[in-house]
């Protein structure tokens, strides 16, 4: 099954080192990465590849929102399929 | 990859236009639990319920985790239990709305419907013992919702039962006039009743139906007014029809893909998708404020009847590309209390019952959680219910009627109700006597079906 990730928020320092150690640790894999920073807003999209993770699922999602809380970023991961049945026929 | 756009959208909708699956309802036939033995017949009720809904709750806040969109409820319709009642051998019934009280509680349900009869066009003993037993029933249980279908465009309107059900939605508010007479507001009174429609009050599993089904009820108000409202002021209708229309396929896709998948990890055949723009009392999930943002001053001014007429026909025409099935209500909601603009417009006066029977005209459902003068006569909101109900049928249409009789409380007092059901001000009801012409029973005769105009 494939995720994507979602981080939006301020731009700071080590960001992305943070979500990749976190997709690390759960053995996610990172298949793409698209980001961009408007104005200070950093907005990050990642496409993962979570077949063989470590944990389950939810335990990933629950550890990916705990360290948006506490780096004041909103951090979502979501079932690709969510996104493909709204926007593709 | 998909383009960042397009998911920076659908986390936006989730995010600050509450978009929502508002109910997964599995639907489930007890048309095996027949008994002659009330208990036993209970019994049976109980195990078949728990067997198949067991799982219910826990795969939708599994689904829910995965896809990162909410399910706001989860819930079961059953077989109208007018045909169970039928088959037993005394007249207290209410111990079935008891056991299914129990059910829902075991399995984790919000709410449980089905507790129906069907008399369109005449009534068993079932369906006596039913009615007569409704306000007991609602008042004793919480999860329990009741629904009775009086009339049908083929069958005409049952006039003893429109009767029988004004007296019944007022002595369910005067059961439980401690509670904000919240029984009358889990007691639907229907014309053209879907047998598959998973909203509820008015949910229940219909005979025509498969054993076990998934129906699943989508919402999405605040999309399509977080849509409008970036729409250009002198954008034309048409513009503005396409843009619900595309709004309405992309929440309906999500229903769809949240429907499959329940359906599968369930192992219950998918059966429908309803289309509906159901409202919440929240702030930004309302249908009036998306009737105001076409460009109304207040939902209930002149042009509410047109602008909604276009609402529920774009909702439908977009929803039906986007789902493999779609039935159940199908089309916008205009429940007054669970409609933080429609609260509002009441409140000021600029929405008034009359122009809410009109809009039932065009809409999906009919009058929806309306709280009336508690001190209002049976055959008034008997006489409420015949008037929706001729809409219906000569319409071809569902309409249906859930007033709130608060009583004691006089026009302007308020009712809440708190959760989805909300609350609200008591509306004016017009008090001109119908009473000889409720009190004379019988039938009223379905319309004919050609020289339509």
């Amino acid at each position: 099954m494939r995720a994507i990730l979602t981080v939006v928020g301020k731009d700071t320092v080590g960001i992305m080192a943070k979500i990749a150690s976190l997709c690390s640790t759960h053995n996610v894999n990172i298949v793409d990465i698209n980001q961009t920073v408007m104005q200070d807003l950093f907005c990050m999209i990642m496409l993962c590849d979570i077949d063989k993770i470590k944990t389950d699922f939810n335990s990933f999602s629950d550890a990916a929102a705990e360290l948006g809380e506490k780096d004041n970023l909103s951090i979502h991961v979501m079932h690709e399929d969510i996104f493909n049945s709204m926007h593709k026929i | 990859m998909l383009n960042t756009k397009d998911i920076l959208e659908t986390i936006s909708m989730i995010q600050d236009e509450n978009l929502d699956i508002r109910t997964v309802t599995m639907g489930i036939s007890l048309l095996d639990c027949i008994d002659s033995d009330i208990d036993a017949a209970c019994n049976k009720v109980y195990d078949k319920i728990v067997r198949y809904a067991h799982n219910l709750v826990p795969v939708c806040n599994q689904i829910e985790k995965e896809y990162g969109i909410p399910i706001i409820n989860k819930r079961i319709s059953v077989t109208p239990i007018a045909m169970l009642a039928s088959a037993c051998q005394t007249s207290n019934i209410v111990k079935f709305a008891h056991t299914l009280e129990k059910a829902a509680m075991t399995v984790g349900v919000n709410f449980i419907g089905g507790y129906s009869a069907l008399v369109q066009k005449g009534f068993s003993n079932g369906d006596y013992a039913l009615i007569e037993s409704i306000p007991e029933a609602l008042a004793t249980t919480d999860h329990v919702c009741s629904s009775v279908n009086i009339g049908s465009t083929k069958a005409g309107i049952n006039m003893d039962a429109v009767k029988m059900m004004g007296k019944a939605i007022k002595k369910a508010a005067e059961l439980t006039a401690d509670r904000d007479c919240i029984g009358a507001a889990k007691l639907v009174v229907f014309c053209n009743a879907p047998e598959d429609n998973p909203f509820m009050a008015g949910a229940f599993h219909g005979v025509g139906e498969a054993d076990c089904v998934i129906n699943v009820g989508v919402s999405g108000p605040g999309v399509v007014r977080a849509a409008l409202s970036k729409l250009d002021k002198s954008a034309n209708i048409t513009e503005v029809a396409d843009l619900i229309k595309r709004t309405a396929f992309k929440i309906t896709r999500m229903g769809q893909l949240v429907a499959k998948e329940a359906s599968s990890r369930l192992c219950v055949p998918f059966g429908i998708v309803d289309l509906s723009l159901a409202p919440t009392p929240a702030i930004g999930d309302s249908v009036a404020h998306i009737l105001e943002e076409m460009g109304l001053e207040q939902c209930g001014c002149c042009g509410t009847t047109a602008a909604l007429a276009l609402l529920n026909d774009a909702v439908k025409k977009g929803g039906v590309m986007a789902s493999s099935h779609v039935g159940g209500l199908s089309g916008a909601f205009i429940p007054v209390t669970e409609d933080a603009g429609m609260i509002d417009a009441a409140r000021s006066g600029c929405l008034i019952l009359e122009k809410l029977e009109a809009m039932t005209a065009v809409c999906s459902v009919g009058l929806d959680m309306i709280n009336i003068p508690g001190d209002t006569p049976a055959e008034v909101i008997s006489a409420i219910i015949a008037d929706e109900a001729a809409i219906g049928m000569v319409n071809s249409k569902t309409t249906a009627v859930r007033l709130i009789p608060a009583i004691g409380k006089k026009i302007g007092d308020e009712l809440s109700f708190g959760g989805l059901l909300g609350g609200g001000p008591v509306m004016r009801v017009n008090t001109g006597s119908p009473e000889i012409f409720i009190n004379r029973g019988g039938r009223l005769p379905a319309p004919l079906q050609s020289l339509k105009n």
